[in-house]
C-alpha cells in the first residue's frame, strides 16, 4: 500500500465522518418539529422521486433533469470501482468484467457527456437567459451562487472522469507499465477517445494527467457530498424520504385541529362537566394554538423546507407572487430551514430548552401570510412534493387564535359567521328567500 | 318553461314522512347573493326537471365554516361543522350535493374526522350523471352552439379535489367550441377568492387576481366563461366589468348554462 492510498483512506474516512455529522445535526433540526401523522407511501416515492414524475409538468427542465438525475446517479455506479481502486491500488478493479465492464464505461461516457451539456444548458438558462423563477427577492447571493456551485461542480466532476478515462486509454495503447494489465481498445471509451489526440504523448504527463483526474474526481465528489447539507442540493437525499411521506388524500383537506375538537365537544355537550379533569395524556396537549415557530410545525413541515430545491416552481404558480404581493411560497420554505438551521444550533449549543427569543415570524410578516388564497399550486407544482400551503395556515391559526390579529374585514367575516351563520350580515331567517324571489 | 320551483325543504319531507335521495346544499353565496342565488335556481331547475327528489335545509342551513377554517379560526369552523353535523344527522342525510366548491370540499374531507360521514358530489358531478342516466338532453346546443367557452377551474374543485372532467364533459354537451386557458386544469390560476380571500382587500401588489385571469380568458377570445363556483363568478365578472367587456362575454355556471340550454 502507497502513501497516495493512506491518503485517499484518509479523506474517505474524514469525508464519511463529516457528512454523518452533518446529517445528523440536520435530524436534529428536522425532530425540532413535532408530530407529523402522515403515513408513509412507496408508491408516492416511485413515482415522484424516483420517477421524477413532477419535474415534467415543465418539460424542458424536467428533460435536462432527469438526465442529469440519471446520468449521476449511473455514473455513481463507477464510484465504487474509484474507491476500491483507491484503496488497494488496483487498476481498473472490475475490467475483468471484459464485454459487460466495456459496455459500463461507454454507456458512463455518454451519460458523463450528457450531464456536462445538461448543466452547461442549465448554467446558461440562469446566468444568461435570468428565467423569472429563479429570481426573486428571496433568491439572495447566497441560493444563487449555490446553484452555480454545484452546475460547475458537476461539470468539472464529469470533465475530470472523461479525461482521465483519455489519458488511462492512451497510456494503455502506450503499453505503460501499470496501465497495459487492461485490455481495452481505444474504441472502448465511447466519447473519451475524442480527446485522447489532444492530449500530450508523454508517458509521464499522461500519468500526472490520469492521477490528477482521478484526483480531482474522487475529491471533487467527497467534497460534493459534504457540500449537499448546506445546500439545496440536499433534495437529492431528502427527496425520497420526504415523498414517502408525502401528505395523502384530498389537497383541499386541512387537519382538524384536535384540541379544538376537544374543547367544542365540551361546549355543545349539555351533559359535560365543567370542572371534570382533563381527559388522557396532558402532554397531549399542545403548548398553542397554530405555529409560531418551527417547534410548532411538524418535523414533515421542517423537511419539506430541508428538501425544497429552491426551483421556484411554487412561487412561480402562485396567485399572489405573480400579482406582486410580496408573498412567495418558496421563501416561506426558505425561511423554515433558515429558522431551524438557527434554532437548532442554538439549542446544540445551550441545550434543548434553550429559547433564544426570535420566532419564525421574524423571518415571515403578516403581510405574506394574509396573501395566500389556499389556491394549493405551489402543493401542486413542487416536484418533491411540499406543501408551503400547511405552514402559511398554521401561521395564521397562531396569528387569529393566539393573537387575535385578524385583518379588520376579516374580523367581520367571522364575526357575522358566529352570530347569523354566514360571512355576511344577513339572517339566517331569510336563507331560504331565494325561493320566492323573481 | 318557467313552471314555479319546487323547493322543499328537509322540514317539510320529514313531516310528510318521506326522505330525499339527496340534500341540495344551497351555501351562504348561493342563499344571499344575488348573482348566486341565480346559479341556485338554475341547480334547482335542473332537478325539478329530472325529478330528483331532493331538499334543501332552508333556514336550518349555516355556513359550512369554511372562510372561518383558511382565515385561521379554527373554533368557529369546528363550532359550525358540529352544528351542521347534528342537523345532518338529524335528518340521516346520506348524499349531498352542492354548487359551491368550498362547502363541497370541506363537507367532503374536513366533517368526516368531526363524525358527519356524507358522500358529497358536486353539482357539475351530480349533472354529469343525469346526463349519463339519460334524464337530461340538450338539443342542438340552443344559445351556446357554435359559441367558444373557456371554463375556469375552481381551486376547490380542480386541485383541491382533482375534479376536472365532469365540467367539461358537460360543456360538451352544449355543441360550443371548449377553448382552453394558457393555465387550466391542474394548473389553472386561481381567480383571487379563496382562503378567505373574497373578504378582505388584497395585499399590496401591482395588479389584482381576478384581472390577471380575466386577462388569460380574454386571450381565448370567448363568448362565455363558464364557472363552477359561486366565488370565481363574481371574480370574473368583476374582472369582465373592468375591462368593460359584460355586453359581449358572460360569465355563466354551467348549471345557468345547461338550464338555459335545456329550455328550463
Ligand atoms: S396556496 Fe397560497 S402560497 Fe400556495 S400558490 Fe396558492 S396563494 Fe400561493
Ligand atoms: S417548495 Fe417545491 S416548488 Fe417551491 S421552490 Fe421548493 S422545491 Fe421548488
Amino acid at each position: 500500500m502507497g502513501i497516495a492510498n493512506i491518503i485517499f483512506i484518509v479523506l474517505l474516512l474524514a469525508a464519511i465522518v463529516l457528512f454523518t455529522k452533518n446529517i445528523l445535526k440536520i435530524k436534529y433540526n428536522i425532530s425540532l418539529g413535532g408530530a407529523y401523522k402522515g403515513k408513509g407511501d412507496f408508491g408516492t416515492m416511485a413515482r415522484v422521486a424516483l420517477g421524477q414524475s413532477k419535474m415534467t409538468r415543465r418539460p424542458i427542465a424536467g428533460f435536462l433533469h432527469i438526465l442529469v438525475y440519471a446520468g449521476f446517479v449511473i455514473i455513481n455506479i463507477e464510484m465504487l470501482e474509484i474507491v476500491i481502486d483507491g484503496i488497494t491500488g488496483s487498476h481498473r478493479v472490475f475490467s475483468s468484467l471484459e464485454g459487460f465492464y466495456k459496455f459500463c464505461i461507454g454507456a458512463f461516457e455518454v451519460l458523463a457527456l450528457l450531464v456536462l451539456l445538461a448543466c452547461a444548458i442549465f448554467i446558461i438558462r440562469r446566468a444568461v437567459l435570468h428565467i423569472k423563477r429563479f429570481g426573486g427577492p428571496e433568491m439572495k447571493k447566497w441560493p444563487t451562487q449555490d446553484a452555480m456551485i454545484i452546475l460547475i461542480t458537476e461539470i468539472v466532476l464529469m470533465t475530470a472522469f472523461l479525461m482521465m478515462n483519455a489519458a488511462d486509454s492512451k497510456l494503455m495503447i502506450m503499453g505503460a507499465e501499470h496501465y497495459k494489465d487492461v485490455a481495452m481498445a481505444k474504441s472502448d471509451f465511447w466519447i473519451s477517445q475524442f480527446l485522447v489526440d489532444v492530449l500530450p504523448s508523454n508517458e509521464s504527463t499522461l500519468m500526472g494527467i490520469e492521477r490528477g483526474m482521478w484526483w480531482i474526481h474522487i475529491i471533487g465528489v467527497l467534497a460534493f457530498l459534504n457540500y449537499l447539507p448546506y445546500s439545496k442540493h440536499f433534495h437529492i437525499i431528502l427527496a425520497f424520504p420526504n415523498t414517502y411521506f408525502t401528505r395523502q388524500g384530498a389537497k383541499g383537506k386541512f387537519s382538524n385541529m384536535e384540541s379544538v375538537t376537544n374543547e367544542v365537544k365540551l361546549m355543545m355537550d349539555p351533559n359535560a362537566d365543567p370542572f371534570a379533569a382533563p381527559a388522557a395524556d396532558p402532554d397531549a396537549v399542545p403548548q398553542r394554538f397554530g405555529a409560531k415557530d418551527v417547534t410548532d410545525l411538524s418535523w414533515k413541515n421542517i423537511m419539506d423546507a430541508y428538501t425544497c430545491t429552491e426551483c421556484g416552481r411554487c412561487t412561480d404558480s402562485c396567485p399572489a407572487n405573480i400579482t406582486g404581493k410580496k408573498l412567495s411560497p418558496r421563501k416561506i420554505m426558505m425561511d423554515i430551514r433558515d429558522r431551524a438551521e438557527e434554532l437548532g444550533a442554538a439549542k446544540r449549543k445551550n441545550g434543548k430548552d434553550f429559547e433564544d427569543g426570535k420566532s419564525l415570524l421574524d423571518y415571515i410578516s403578516e403581510e405574506e401570510i394574509w396573501a395566500c388564497t389556499s389556491c394549493n399550486a405551489c402543493v401542486q407544482e413542487c416536484p418533491v412534493n411540499n406543501s408551503p400551503l400547511e405552514p402559511i395556515i398554521e401561521l395564521r391559526r397562531y396569528l387569529v387564535m393566539e393573537e387575535s390579529k385578524v385583518p379588520t374585514e376579516l374580523t367581520g367575516m367571522l364575526t357575522n359567521i358566529e352570530n347569523n351563520q354566514a360571512p355576511w350580515q344577513f339572517s339566517p331567517a331569510d336563507r331560504l328567500n331565494w325561493k320566492d324571489e323573481a | 318553461m318557467s313552471n314555479a320551483l319546487v323547493v322543499p325543504t328537509m322540514a317539510e319531507m320529514m313531516a310528510k314522512g318521506e326522505t330525499p335521495e339527496i340534500l341540495f346544499w344551497v351555501g351562504c353565496a348561493g342563499s344571499f347573493d344575488d348573482r348566486a342565488k341565480k346559479i341556485t335556481k338554475a341547480v334547482v331547475k335542473i332537478l325539478n326537471h329530472c325529478n330528483v327528489k331532493f331538499a334543501v335545509l332552508g333556514t336550518e342551513e349555516s355556513c359550512t365554516g369554511d372562510p372561518a377554517k383558511r382565515a385561521g379560526n379554527e373554533f368557529t369552523f369546528q363550532m359550525q361543522a358540529m352544528m351542521n353535523i347534528q342537523v345532518l344527522d338529524g335528518y340521516e342525510v346520506k348524499k349531498i350535493v352542492t354548487a359551491c366548491p368550498h362547502c363541497f370540499n370541506t363537507l367532503k374531507n374536513e366533517y368526516p374526522e368531526l363524525g358527519g360521514n356524507y358522500e358529497v358530489v358536486h353539482h357539475t358531478q351530480l349533472i354529469e350523471s343525469l346526463f349519463k342516466e339519460g334524464k337530461l338532453a340538450v338539443k342542438g346546443g340552443g344559445d351556446f352552439k357554435g359559441k367558444k367557452i373557456t371554463f375556469h377551474d375552481p381551486c376547490y374543485l380542480g386541485r383541491a379535489n382533482d375534479v376536472y372532467e365532469a365540467p367539461r364533459e358537460i360543456l360538451a354537451k352544449l355543441d360550443s367550441e371548449l377553448v382552453e386557458m394558457k393555465r387550466c386544469r391542474s394548473k389553472g390560476l386561481c381567480c383571487g377568492a379563496g382562503g378567505a380571500q373574497m373578504f378582505k382587500e388584497a395585499e399590496k401588489g401591482n395588479k389584482e387576481i381576478n384581472i390577471e385571469r380575466t386577462e388569460e380568458a380574454l386571450e381565448t377570445k370567448p363568448n362565455f366563461i363558464a364557472t363552477g363556483c359561486p366565488f370565481c363568478n363574481t371574480m370574473m365578472t368583476d374582472g369582465i366589468k373592468n375591462f368593460e367587456k359584460e355586453n359581449e362575454i358572460k360569465v355563466l355556471d354551467i348549471a345557468e348554462m345547461i338550464a338555459t340550454a335545456a329550455d328550463l
